[in-house]
This record gives structure tokens, C-alpha cells and sequence, in this order.
């Protein structure tokens, strides 16, 4: 255990300090250097040249929930890193949260914003409310501004049920982030990372009020579809490697992903739509 | 003016043990045994939040008596290192050998600790394995010593009475109904009139198990009607308390060990 027992033997005053229930505070005091945020990082942008990037998500509300879909792809300059890479991840068992930006500061907030929430129940008997858990992860990317400013961006998207909303068909909530730190609720859908235009664009046309969660997480997969149409660091579904976006879902059930067959039949019926009626 | 009169160390040993042993025995007892689908956690308590079980991670569980507020110190300090143990290691990594050794450690320098009074709690660190045969229970007691026990134990208020109507009866292989049955009857044998038996309702349990067979965090809390359905006898019960027209059993549902523990379960 990283725990430095001094020559007392005794747990250090950190773990038994009362009223701290926040897990990065408490990593604050007892292993700084675990903190994403707080790096010493070289003058200049050269970072960003030097890190994988992952692309586009698409989050969208329908009625009991919400859905949010990820592509797979993260890219290095011109080259691709990964074909496979997962976006998309359950930050707790009611809320999803994906990142657009540089991958490996993404992927690290994320793990860490899972034991965040996590380490709150678990110490105070009971969970954050949904817009605590938003209002965390925007304290957590603000932590992250200085490595912004010197290329490592990380942008997420956070999405989940509210189990406190008055009408159970409307508690699915979406917020967008930006690098500061601020923090936008969504209505009905939203997209981020380097295709989130064309996904939006996409959305714009497509997405109605009341749709159910199979219909919205078609709308997902089929905006991913026309990012990747635009935007070469957003990836399209591989047929030939059998590679397809994530896609999951949180209600009041808790959050659940499609399987890999199901969203391959989504991606399949979307390229065979194309397919009659090819776009120029 | 004050003298300083000499104390053997052994004397002060034996006091400060005798402190933190009465503390303990006069709060309400818990029982901690493993059955065939994990860890089953059984507690006399009235309070729905106030918690004497709870999680530190995702196979491991505590249960303590004694005062509220240290073994609550303890339990926080405990899920503090094993979220950072598997923040910067894995998850897997986090096991309860580790936690209880990092307890004992704490226990057993508080204890020593001149000027400072003893803890007066005990704790039990409750790890779930893939069998019956590789579930692990350490029981850890104020003066941080380290025991695993074989499958059951006992703490608070009249433990070996306790202790000694569960080794006779538990065997590996129960199942969570037969568990819960031989925790409540081992709790509700003492304590009773005359020194008698009594038995316990479910509003006045904590339970919680480690499931094993559940994916991720296997801690979870049987209350209402998850509770109920294990309970033995439950509809016989119901139908008995509705005949008397009052709800069942809060004559002597007191407040014990959450603050002084001025009650005294003997």
C-alpha cells in the first residue's frame, strides 16, 4: 500500500482526516504526482505532436435515458494509433462519460473520475447527485488547464440518468466541458471531439424528442457514420476487422452496451442506406 | 503537588486492555460467517444509516463494534487506501491481507500511544474468494493483533456465548437462508429474559452480504423486502405482529453503541 506509515505505525493523518470524501482531494495530499493535472510539463505545444488523439462522441436523450456512442479511432498526426480504442466508458452505475482530446490524459481521467464517484458513495453511504457528478468532472478538467495550454487537451462529454428528475421519461441529461473547465447542460443531443461538427450537422436533421433508446442509438451510430465521412480522424465501421462504435446506455436500469452484434447490425443497415443512395 | 507514582508496564497494559474490552462489550454484537455464495455480513441495528457493515472495495467488507466514531475513522481510512492501492495499481491488487495489516498496524500503535486512550472497537476485515474454501475473515482487535478466523466469527457484546452457538452448527456449504437463520439464532441466544433466547426482527438488522457470484463490487445490503425474503419464518412473524396490532419488536430497540454505549447488552 502506498501508505507511508512514518515511525508512529499509525495511518497517516490524510486517511483518517474527517469530511473529506472527494477521492482527488485526498490524492492530492497523500500522491500529487498521481494527478493528472499536476505534471511538470516542458515550455511549449511539442506535446501534442507526441500523443495519440481520440476523436468524435455523440451523446443523445431519449425518453427513460440517454445514449452515447464513440468511434474507435485515435490518431497521431497524420498516422492512425488505434483502430480499437474505447471512448466510451460507465462512469458509475446511472452516468456515461466519453473523451475527445489527447487519449492517455483522457483515458487517466476517466479511470480517475470513476473511483471519484465511486469512493463518494462508498464513504458516505450514499451517491452524488447527477449534477454533483457533472460539477466534479468539470473541477477535475479545470485541474487539467495547465497541460491544456501546452497541447495535452482533454474535452469529455458527460451523459446519464437522473435518478432525482420528477418524470422518469425526461431524466436523461447530457453536458458538454470546455478546457476552463466550464460546464453547458445539453439539450436532446450532443457531440464533441474533432468530427463533432458533421455529427451535430447530422443530429440537426435526424434527432426528434421521444424517441426510444434503440431508435436514438441508430441516430448515434449513423452521426458517427457521417463524421467519419468528413473527418479523417473520426473511423467509420470496419466491416473487414469487425470493428464498430460503442455504443451504451444509462436509464433507470442502469447503464448497459449494445453488443458487438447489435451495433454491427446498426452500422450494416446505415451502409446499406448509403449504399442505394450514395451521396456525392 | 501532584507525585508520579510508578505503574508497571504490564499494569498499564492490562488497564488500557480492560478499558477498551468494556467499551466494546457493551455495544450490540455482529456476526460475520461465510456460506456458499460469499460473506454474510448480520448486525444487531436499529439505525438505516448509521452503519456497522459496510464496503471498502470491490471483494472486501467491514464490520466493526465499539464506538461509532473510531471504527467510522477506521472504515474511511480503509476505503481511502484501497481506492488509492487501486488507483495506482489494479483492482485486483487491493486484497484484504494488505488492509489488515495496515489496520493492525494503526490499532496497535493507538494503542501503545502514551498519552491517548485505546480504541475501543473491533473490526472485522471480510474478503470474498472464488470458494468457500479462499474466503478470508480477520478479526482485529484494539490492541492490533491479527486473527483470521475459520469461516465465522463474532464481536461485541457477549462474543464467545455467540461465537460458540455458531461453531456448532456451521459447516461449509450453507446456504444464505441457512446462514442467516444460525446468525440470528447465535445473536438473539443471548440477551434475552432470564438470560434466554429472544428473536430479532428484520427492523432491527443490518445485513449485507459479499456476493460472489456478482460481476465488479460484490457488496451489497439486503434491506425490505431482499431481507424479508431470507428471513426465517418472516410470514409467520407478519401474521403475528399483525394480530397484535403493533409492529413487531421495538420495545427494546434502544440506541447502543452510536455515541457513549451507557447500554449494557449483559
Amino acid at each position: 500500500m502506498a501508505a507511508d506509515f512514518g515511525t508512529s505505525g499509525r495511518l497517516p493523518l490524510a486517511y483518517t482526516a474527517a469530511g473529506n470524501s472527494s477521492f482527488t482531494e485526498f490524492l492530492s495530499q497523500v500522491a500529487p504526482e498521481l494527478l493528472p493535472g499536476r505534471r511538470n510539463l516542458p515550455q511549449g505545444g511539442a506535446a501534442k505532436d507526441l500523443a495519440p488523439h481520440a476523436t468524435t462522441i455523440v451523446a443523445i436523450t431519449f425518453s427513460g435515458g440517454v445514449v452515447m456512442a464513440g468511434d474507435r479511432r485515435a490518431t497521431m498526426g497524420n498516422l492512425i494509433a488505434s483502430r480499437d480504442i474505447e471512448k466510451v466508458h460507465p462512469a458509475d452505475p446511472y452516468s456515461l462519460v466519453g473523451i475527445a482530446g489527447t487519449a492517455g490524459v483522457g483515458i487517466e481521467l476517466i479511470k480517475l473520475f470513476q473511483v471519484e464517484l465511486q469512493h463518494y458513495e462508498k464513504i458516505e453511504g450514499a451517491m452524488l447527485s447527477l449534477d454533483g457528478k457533472a460539477n466534479r468532472l468539470a473541477t477535475m478538467i479545470r485541474g487539467n488547464l495547465g497541460a491544456a495550454m501546452q497541447g495535452l487537451v482533454v474535452v469529455p462529454l458527460f451523459a446519464g440518468f437522473d435518478l432525482d428528475a420528477d418524470d422518469p421519461v425526461k431524466a436523461g441529461r447530457i453536458w458538454s466541458f470546455d478546457v476552463t473547465g466550464g460546464l453547458y447542460e445539453e439539450t436532446g443531443y450532443d457531440a464533441i471531439g474533432s468530427g463533432s461538427l458533421f455529427a451535430k450537422s447530422s443530429l440537426k436533421k435526424t434527432y426528434r424528442p421521444g424517441l426510444d433508446a434503440d431508435a436514438a442509438a441508430r441516430l448515434a451510430v449513423e452521426a458517427l457514420y457521417d463524421a467519419a465521412d468528413d473527418d479523417t480522424a473520426t473511423g467509420g465501421p470496419d466491416i473487414i476487422r469487425k470493428i464498430f462504435p460503442v455504443v451504451m446506455t444509462a436509464t433507470a436500469e442502469g447503464t448497459s452496451r449494445y453488443s458487438e452484434p447489435e451495433t454491427a447490425a446498426m452500422a450494416e443497415a446505415i451502409l446499406a442506406a448509403r449504399t442505394e443512395r450514395p451521396t456525392p | 503537588m501532584a507525585m508520579q507514582f510508578y505503574a508497571s508496564p504490564e499494569q498499564i497494559m492490562r488497564d488500557r486492555s480492560e478499558y477498551a474490552r468494556k467499551g466494546i462489550a457493551r455495544g450490540r454484537s455482529v456476526v460475520v460467517l461465510t456460506y456458499a455464495g460469499g460473506v454474510l455480513f448480520v448486525a444487531e441495528n436499529i439505525s438505516t444509516t448509521l452503519h456497522k457493515v459496510s464496503e471498502i472495495y470491490d471483494r472486501i467488507g467491514f464490520a466493526a463494534v465499539g464506538r461509532y466514531n473510531e471504527f467510522e475513522n477506521l472504515r474511511s481510512a480503509g476505503v481511502r487506501m484501497a481506492d488509492l492501492r487501486g488507483y495506482s495499481y489494479d483492482r485486483r491488487d487491493v486484497t484484504g491481507r494488505a488492509l489488515a495489516s495496515a489496520y493492525s498496524q494503526t490499532l496497535g500503535s493507538i494503542f501503545s500511544e502514551q498519552p491517548g486512550k485505546p480504541y475501543e472497537v473491533e473490526i472485522c476485515v471480510a474478503e470474498v474468494g472464488t470458494s468457500e474454501a479462499k474466503d478470508e475473515l480477520y478479526r482485529l482487535p484494539y490492541d492490533g493483533s491479527v486473527q483470521e478466523e475459520p469461516g465465522f466469527m463474532a464481536m461485541g457484546g457477549q462474543a464467545e456465548a455467540i461465537s460458540n452457538v455458531i461453531k456448532a452448527q456451521h459447516r461449509e456449504g450453507l446456504t444464505l437462508k441457512e446462514a442467516l437463520k444460525l446468525a440470528l439464532a447465535a445473536i438473539g441466544s443471548v440477551g434475552g429474559d432470564n438470560n434466554g433466547s429472544r428473536t430479532i426482527a428484520a427492523n432491527q438488522l443490518e445485513v449485507a452480504i459479499l456476493d460472489r457470484s456478482r460481476p465488479g463490487r460484490k457488496f451489497r445490503r439486503l434491506t425490505g423486502a431482499a431481507l424479508t425474503a431470507v428471513m426465517p419464518g418472516a410470514e409467520a412473524q407478519a401474521a403475528e405482529a399483525k394480530a397484535d396490532g403493533k409492529p413487531d419488536g421495538k420495545a427494546d430497540a434502544k440506541s447502543d453503541d452510536n455515541g457513549d454505549g451507557k447500554e449494557a447488552a449483559q
